[in-house]
């Protein structure tokens, strides 16, 4: 291959690409949204949809949050993963409609830390799954709730 | 239908502390309105943390986070005088911004 057809190909490359919008700078910046998990109606269609079908039970990963919330349209739940180099944390209420709430991940020195606050139809296991050296880890907490959040 | 959104970051220990109040709806999708119609959801999805430009944490949410979200969140090296940015997106494509130093 000749010098010259090396730097065409080269050229038509990287046309390529910017035509496909594969290097727009904007396209960097859409965000992306689990459909599929988010629509998940079960805590254990959840779990699969973000990939941690079976998750190791973990005393690492500590929930604080109230034993009974009268309100469930806003319950307090603060969340600290102390399992070794946490990525990110999921929330799953797992009597909700559709029970996983969040997924965080963190990076650039952030801690395995979450303060949130969620609403809940009904009482339930509140359940936390940390993801770690691609391992998922989990721990899980029941609240009661007065008045459910949902409907209405 | 976006209000203001406020931040509040201090620094102790080498760790800063942010705590975010953001001001949306986070409509279920399941309510009715006094007439019996559904009101269309509309929350907010993408969360995104910055921490002198450089993204810290990223969170999809749904609609079971309450309305007017509080979120807290806690990043090793941050000091007084750091840059803290956070923003959002909603199911519209709606989206706001808002920065603060760390105390």
């Amino acid at each position: 291959m000749n010098a010259l057809r090396r730097t065409t190909l080269k050229a038509a490359g990287a046309a390529f690409l910017l035509a496909s919008g594969l290097l727009h700078p904007l396209r960097a910046l859409a965000a992306t949204w689990n459909k599929a998990a988010f629509a998940s109606k079960t805590p254990a269609d959840a779990l699969k949809s973000i990939g941690a079908s079976s998750p190791l039970e973990s005393k690492d990963i500590l929930i604080e949050a109230p034993q009974i919330a009268e309100n469930g349209l806003v319950v307090p739940i603060e969340i600290t993963s102390n399992v070794p180099n946490t990525k990110s944390l999921a929330v799953i209420v797992e009597k909700n409609p559709f029970p996983l709430v969040a997924q965080f991940e963190f990076m650039e020195g952030a801690l395995p830390f979450l303060k949130i606050n969620v609403k809940m139809g009904e009482s339930s296991w509140v359940r936390v799954v940390a993801e770690a050296g691609g391992k998922h880890y989990t721990a899980a907490e029941e609240i009661k709730v007065t008045i459910g959040g949902c409907g209405g | 239908m976006s209000g203001p959104m406020k931040i509040r970051a201090t620094a102790k220990d080498g760790v800063a502390d942010i705590r975010v109040l953001m001001s949306h709806p986070m409509e279920t999708g399941q309510r009715k309105d006094a007439d019996g119609k559904v009101i269309p959801p509309h929350f907010i999805q993408n969360v995104t943390v910055k921490l002198n430009g450089r993204t810290v944490a990223e969170g999809q949410i749904s609609q079971a986070v309450s309305r007017n979200p509080v979120f807290s969140f806690r990043a090793k090296g941050g000091k007084p005088g750091d840059k803290v940015e956070i923003s959002w997106l909603d199911t519209k494509g709606e989206t706001n911004k808002a920065e603060t130093v760390i105390a």
